[in-house]
């Protein structure tokens, strides 16, 4: 047994399991609020990255260096990607809130093409250079061939983003009208509840943290293209119904245990059918957990 | 009843206007050579060209039959080959297998003594054994299959165009020769080309009793992250990557390599060998050996061949066009050296004459591939590609 392997593969997985999560909470608010499948939602996080690095571009040509371009970078990121959010929900499934849901999964679907081919037509269709600007920290030169620093903040702030999303929910007036919203909207609405509020909140919330995993991952990996959402957010989808698709903890549970199975599964079998594997483990979780490892039971309503 | 007739009558004129058509078009194409010298009395030297000329493929095609007949125009206007003219038949095979076969029994029926062609690799195979029994000297431009040659079943077969697995050869023996690693990471990215030539490069290191394969992993193209995969070239003591694919994958893995502390040499195909890598790898790109098809650019007779080309058409040369430029000129030349039309004397000159070529300086080896056709392994050193001698 080689601990030093089998530690590589561990923080691999986990960093890789944090980026799923990262999108795959967006996914999981959404779904948890109006039932509906934001297919966008890939498309979000890469217009996050995208909007990072235009912001990047301005700002190294105004002289700005370091920490300081990564975190304006990061905000403006995550307040463009907000705003697209707020626009998507507003243009493309408001107007189908009272259509069958088919109409609003076909919509979703739709205006992940369209901002995909969007950003190809409106930007490029090349691969661009993503500057890495997170800063080697000097106390992890010991470990660096096991952990290095980006991937060290891409952990920290995903335990950041569930605990402040948790927080959230469970003890705010707007969290408290989340939850009602989830569990009935009509009786939420009658008893004053905002909703359509309350959905528009949540998809900027979940667009705003997608677009930040947008920013670390951009930084990690070193590149991006219009077509990186896409993946990324079938395999955030795959981690948020693993983990019990509506569950805060599930999507970060769902996104780690993806993560881990890609990574020990190539480590110690092969890549080659890395992802036949993640979606046969899917597949039997969700034969013996049919509504994923932290998902509530739907209770049918007489 | 008469709309019927009407129908029918439309339905025949498209017919003949169709095969019209298609004879306008076979008779355009042998008519250029016409006026060179009738007052010969030695007999033309009939070369065939045979490829697709219509149909899908057309435009692999098209490009050598022009090639040839810039070469023989020049030729003719000069006094052809020792005094005779050289007379061109230009034949379709529209890339098929079996239309192939049927064209090679035209043209050897015809009297060629050599032919330019096939263009696929697939129509070529079919029509070599007709050429075979019949002695023709066969050279093709673009068909790529490695069996080809390196099978031996066809002696009166060369080409101007490196194999598909002429660029895994070059990677192994680089690795092996030059860098002088034993133990290799042969990684691709599971597509048709990347796969491909890993299997190329696996099997040549496994006939190779200086190295030995100790990875050999398909990645999943476009993935987040690459790091289990990294690891496990760090956990398998490879002293070299070949990596079969695009540069999309191949600056992630780079990339992830250099930031965990490996410098072990990656090397690549012409998939990488392009700008966009070292753009988008950065500073991670420096050291990188990729290969790529040896440049022509300066080459003055492609230069030339060019000039030619568009002058006489009007537009750029398409695919394949200084391949077969190439082939037609060594063919020429060999008919020149030895004197004669007589495949052994033939076969001898096109595997000793050296030739100047748009390619450049060419011969052919005894299984029929050109030799100093083909790729060149570069190198990114300080922001650029730079071909390493």
């Amino acid at each position: 047994m080689n601990w030093d392997y089998l530690l590589s593969l561990f923080m691999g997985g986990l960093t890789r399991g944090s980026i799923y999560a990262l999108i795959a909470l967006g996914y999981t608010m959404v779904y948890g609020i109006i039932t509906l499948i934001n297919f966008a939602h890939g498309e979000i996080y890469m217009i996050g990255a995208f909007t990072a690095l235009i912001a990047i571009g301005v700002l190294t040509l105004a002289g700005w260096n370091g920490t300081a371009i990564l975190l304006i970078a990061a905000v403006a990121a995550v307040v463009y990607a907000a705003a697209y959010g707020w626009t998507l929900e507003r243009i493309a499934y408001r107007p189908l809130r009272h259509a069958p849901r088919l109409s609003a999964l076909i919509s979703a679907i739709g205006m992940s093409l369209f901002l995909q081919n969007y950003v190809r037509m409106a930007q490029t269709a090349n691969f661009l250079p993503f500057p890495n600007l997170i800063p080697e920290f000097a106390f992890l030169k010991p470990v660096a061939h096991i952990v290095r620093s980006s991937e060290l903040v891409i952990y920290a702030v995903t335990a950041l983003v569930m605990l402040l999303l948790t927080l959230l929910v469970r003890f705010t007036r707007m969290g408290k009208a989340m939850r009602a919203t989830a569990q009935d909207r009509d009786m939420a609405m009658l008893s004053g509840v905002d909703v359509d509020r309350v959905i528009s909140l949540t998809f900027v919330i979940g667009s705003a943290i997608a677009a930040t995993g947008g920013v670390l991952i951009a930084s990690h990996i070193g590149q991006i293209n219009f077509y990186i959402g896409f993946l990324a957010g079938i395999k955030a989808f795959v981690a948020a119904v693993l983990g019990g698709i509506g569950s805060l903890p599930g999507a970060v549970l769902g996104g780690l245990v993806l993560g881990w199975t890609e990574s020990f599964f190539t480590g110690y079998v092969s890549s080659d059918y890395e992802d036949v594997f993640a979606f046969l483990f899917l597949v039997g979780i969700l034969i013996f957990r049919p509504s994923g490892l932290l998902g509530r039971k739907q209770m049918e309503k007489v | 009843m008469r709309n019927r007739v009407s129908r029918r009558a439309g339905h025949a004129v498209i017919i003949i206007m169709t095969i019209f058509g298609m004879m306008l078009t076979g008779c355009s194409q042998k008519e250029a050579p016409s006026n060179a010298g009738e007052k010969q009395t030695q007999p033309p030297i009939k070369i065939a060209v045979v490829g697709s000329h219509s149909g899908d493929l057309a435009s692999y095609g098209i490009p050598s039959a022009r090639a040839a007949q810039l070469v023989v125009d020049q030729r003719n206007a000069a006094c052809g080959i020792n005094g005779r003219r050289i007379e061109l038949l230009v034949e379709d095979d529209v890339c098929k297998p079996e239309i192939a076969a049927n064209s090679a029994t035209k043209v050897v029926g015809e009297g060629a003594q050599a032919v330019l062609g096939h263009i696929c690799s697939g129509a070529t195979k079919a029509a070599l054994g007709i050429y075979k029994e019949s002695r023709l000297v066969t050279i093709s431009p673009s068909a790529t299959n490695p069996a080809l040659t390196q099978s031996g079943d066809y002696p009166n077969f060369f080409r101007t165009i490196a194999s598909d697995d002429a660029q895994a050869r070059l990677e192994v023996d680089f690795v092996l020769g030059h860098l002088k690693a034993q133990k290799i990471a042969v990684l691709h990215d599971k597509g048709d080309y990347g796969k491909g030539l890993a299997e190329f490069a696996k099997g040549f290191i496994e006939a190779d009793p200086r190295g030995e394969v100790v990875l050999y992993e398909g990645i999943t193209p476009g993935a987040v992250d690459y790091s289990a995969v990294v690891n496990k070239i760090h956990q398998s003591g490879a002293q070299a990557v070949i990596y079969g694919g695009y540069h999309p994958e191949a600056s992630k893995i780079v990339a992830q390599m250099r930031k965990k502390a490996m410098a072990i040499p990656f090397v690549s195909d012409d998939g990488v060998k392009d700008d966009t890598f070292i753009k988008v790898a950065g500073e991670f790109a420096e050291g990188v050996y990729a290969t790529g098809p040896v440049d022509t650019t300066h080459n003055p007779i492609a230069i030339e061949a060019v000039k030619a080309h568009k002058a006489k058409y009007g537009e750029d040369p398409g695919a394949f066009f200084l391949n077969a430029y190439a082939a037609t000129l060594a063919l020429v030349n060999a008919f020149e050296k030895s004197c004669a039309t007589d495949y052994d004397a033939l076969v001898k000159a096109l595997r000793t004459e050296w030739v100047a070529t748009p390619l450049g300086i060419i011969r052919f080896d005894e299984r029929g591939d050109a030799i100093g056709v083909g790729f060149a392994m570069y190198q990114v050193q300080n922001g650029k590609y730079v071909e390493i001698k």
